[in-house]
């Protein structure tokens, strides 16, 4: 079943009198349980295609369904609850909140969904086992080093049982050995969990760990790959 | 988790919160501070008025004050006295009060000539504690008279200096008679000091070679809150005789009481807005420090009216952690200054001619506390509405890009 599908999809920037067609008809479906990676240069428009799948951004023209809904036209309040229940995100940097541990911050998710603290509580533990930080349970994000960041981020976008996860350039501030480490978590998910991600990146190597590679340039697809 | 989230960021510039914090002690504990200045100065000064010179109520035959002559006597005087004696903590005075000139070697000066019996004066008025030469009639001499500092220094008389009244006995004759000056008074209200001087009301009476003549009842109740009661009770029992309480013979006095209170919130209030400004200043900072964590916030499904409440809740607490810490100082510093008083001679010595006291007793209705709370509150909320709605502003995507 494909869980996210889009039809022609175009985002516009006019900045000065230019318009800047970041997404130029997009047109895409995403499978269940994809390991999909979103590459291309640097302005091609992964982050706003990324963003407007995540309702984060809304386009210009086209639509964008999850699961059989129409997302695009949602108003802003039930969009917020709509990503709370169906999509995970890891950005890149500013992911966790300062004041609070990891297990805090796992939760945080469940939280919002009104889970009883006991659900919670045992969730997060097992999904920051999961990543492989069960003995940094207590930690706060600035104890922690980026890659163990990445991975809580994972582990909490992952709290809510989401239908996808979407990660834009999870790995940009990484090192090799922690880049590797986190990909091997997110593939790992994805294998067990039959979860489904979907990344933007620059890494090759990470780009080499993906089934699926869809290259962007100037707001189009100009390749879809997919690995056996 | 939200409560956990707002106190823990309160916490992320401490240098920041703690400024504010300080800010919103000093400013609550400084505006009570000076608010139970003001009201113990005013209290006092209505109370120095009072004791020394108005009384809580007065008595006269109702022609006098339309023109005090020296005929318009309260005729039933004694009946008052009897009166006095069912009440608790009721103290009477009947006085002989006669219009008349004073006056000395080195000059003359108009004023009421006030006949008393020491002993009774003394229980309705506090002139006898406020002598600053000579004494209160301590022995009988034989035409002693009390004056005022302000009148002996223009008379330039001293105690034991002989001066002249000269007044009109009821038979519409000029009397003039010597007195020897056994005391000088001074209370806090100079033109009072210049208008009266005090004679037993024996010697009035063998002077003018007529009984004892009582122009006017000063009463003094122990507790002054009984005084409109007492004026009722007064007035439907003397209805030939007009009862005044404090409150119509100087409305001044009683209308700055009213107002005072009213003065005291809007202090507050001033100094509150104030701080409310400080408080919005360094929320709006914080929320553009953390706009891109709360753009994520946003963007991972955290709602509006949680966000929102967040950002009230941190502001609320920011605002409350030292309002009530400064109110319950200012408590302890009021109630200290309110026993002790404070010492305002070495600074402020024209105080005392208008009527204030130099050493202050700071004084407090319990109500203000509260009122001041409620206000602290109010100002909390209201301050965290705009950042909490700056915080709403904030787009996801564009805060996450990170400019
Ligand atoms: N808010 C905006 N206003 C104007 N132009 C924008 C805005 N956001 C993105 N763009 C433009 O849209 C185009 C696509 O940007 P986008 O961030 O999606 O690219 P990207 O592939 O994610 O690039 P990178 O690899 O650098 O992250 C770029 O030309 C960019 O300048
Ligand atoms: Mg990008």
């Amino acid at each position: 079943m494909s869980i996210i599908k889009t039809n022609n999809l175009e985002r516009f920037y006019t900045e000065g009198g230019l318009t800047v067609k970041a997404l130029n008809g997009v047109t895409l479906n995403i499978e269940e349980g994809e390991f999909t990676a979103i590459v291309g240069p640097s302005g091609s428009g992964k982050t706003t295609l990324l963003n407007v799948i995540g309702g984060l951004d809304s386009p210009t023209n086209g639509t964008v369904e999850i699961a059989g809904t129409e997302i695009t036209n949602m108003k802003d309040n039930m969009l917020i609850d709509f990503r709370l229940k169906n999509i995970g995100f890891v950005f890149q940097a500013y992911n966790l909140i300062p004041v609070l541990s990891a297990l805090e911050n796992t939760e945080f998710i469940m939280l919002l969904q009104k889970e009883p603290k006991a659900k919670r509580e045992e969730r997060a533990k097992q999904l920051l086992k999961e990543v492989g930080l069960e003995s940094q349970i207590n930690k706060k994000p600035n104890e922690m080093s980026g890659g163990q960041q990445q991975r809580v981020a994972v582990a909490r976008a992952l709290a809510s049982k989401p239908k996808f996860v979407l990660a834009d350039e999870p790995t940009a501030n990484l090192d090799s050995k922690s880049t590797a480490d986190l990909l091997d978590i997110m593939h790992e998910l994805n294998q067990k969990e039959k979860t489904t991600f979907i990344f933007s990146t620059h890494d090759q190597r990470v780009i080499d760990r993906a089934t699926r590679v869809i290259t962007l340039e100037d707001g189009k697809i100009i390749s879809d790959e997919t690995k056996k | 988790m939200i409560l956990k989230i707002s106190w823990r960021n309160i916490w992320r510039n401490k240098l920041r919160s703690l400024v504010v914090m300080t800010a919103i002690f000093l400013g609550v504990w400084s505006g009570v501070f000076i608010d139970a200045l003001s009201l113990g100065m005013n209290n006092q000064r209505t109370e120095n008025f009072l004791s020394t010179s108005i009384g809580h109520i007065q008595i006269h035959n109702p022609k006098y004050l339309e023109d005090n002559k020296i005929s318009f006597t309260i005729s039933n005087s004694n009946e008052l006295l009897d009166f006095g004696k069912n009440i608790d903590g009721f103290h009477i005075s009947n006085r002989t009060k006669i219009g008349g000139m004073v006056s000395s070697a080195n000059g003359a000066s108009a004023g009421n000539v006030v006949g008393i019996i020491p002993e009774n004066e003394k229980e309705v008025s506090s002139i006898y504690e406020s002598m600053v030469y000579g004494n209160y009639f301590e022995e009988y001499k034989k035409n002693g008279i009390v004056i005022g500092r302000k009148l002996a220094e223009k008379l330039k008389v001293k105690v034991n200096s002989k001066i002249i009244l000269t007044f009109q006995d009821p038979n519409n004759e000029i009397i003039a008679s010597a007195f020897r000056i056994q005391g000088i008074y001074k209370t806090a209200n100079s033109r009072f000091d210049e208008m009266n001087v005090f004679v037993q009301q024996q010697d009035l009476a063998r002077i003018m070679n007529t009984e004892i003549l009582i122009h006017e009842s000063g009463i003094w109740l122990d507790n002054k809150e009984n005084v409109d009661q007492v004026t009722e009770n007064l007035k439907s029992n003397f209805s030939n005789l007009e009862v005044r309480s404090w409150k119509i013979i100087a409305p001044d006095l009683s209308y700055t009481d009213e107002i005072m209170m009213q003065m005291l919130y809007i202090i507050m209030l001033i100094i509150l807005a104030a701080l409310a400004f400080g408080i919005i200043n360094t929320m709006l900072m914080a929320i553009l420090e953390r706009r891109r964590e709360l753009g994520m916030l946003m963007a991972v499904g955290m709602n509006k009216t949680k966000l929102f409440s967040m950002v009230v809740i941190e502001t609320i607490f920011l605002s409350l952690i030292s309002g009530p810490l400064g109110l319950f100082v200012a408590y302890l510093s009021v109630e200290y200054f309110k026993v002790n008083g404070m010492d305002f001679s070495s600074v402020a010595a024209g105080l005392e001619d208008v009527g204030y006291s130099t050493i202050v007793y700071f004084d407090m209705d319990p109500e203000f506390y509260f009122g001041t709370l409620v206000m602290v509150v109010t100002t909390a909320i209201l301050s965290s509405i705009y950042p909490a709605y700056k915080a709403l502003q904030l787009n996801p995507v564009e805060s996450i890009r990170g400019i």
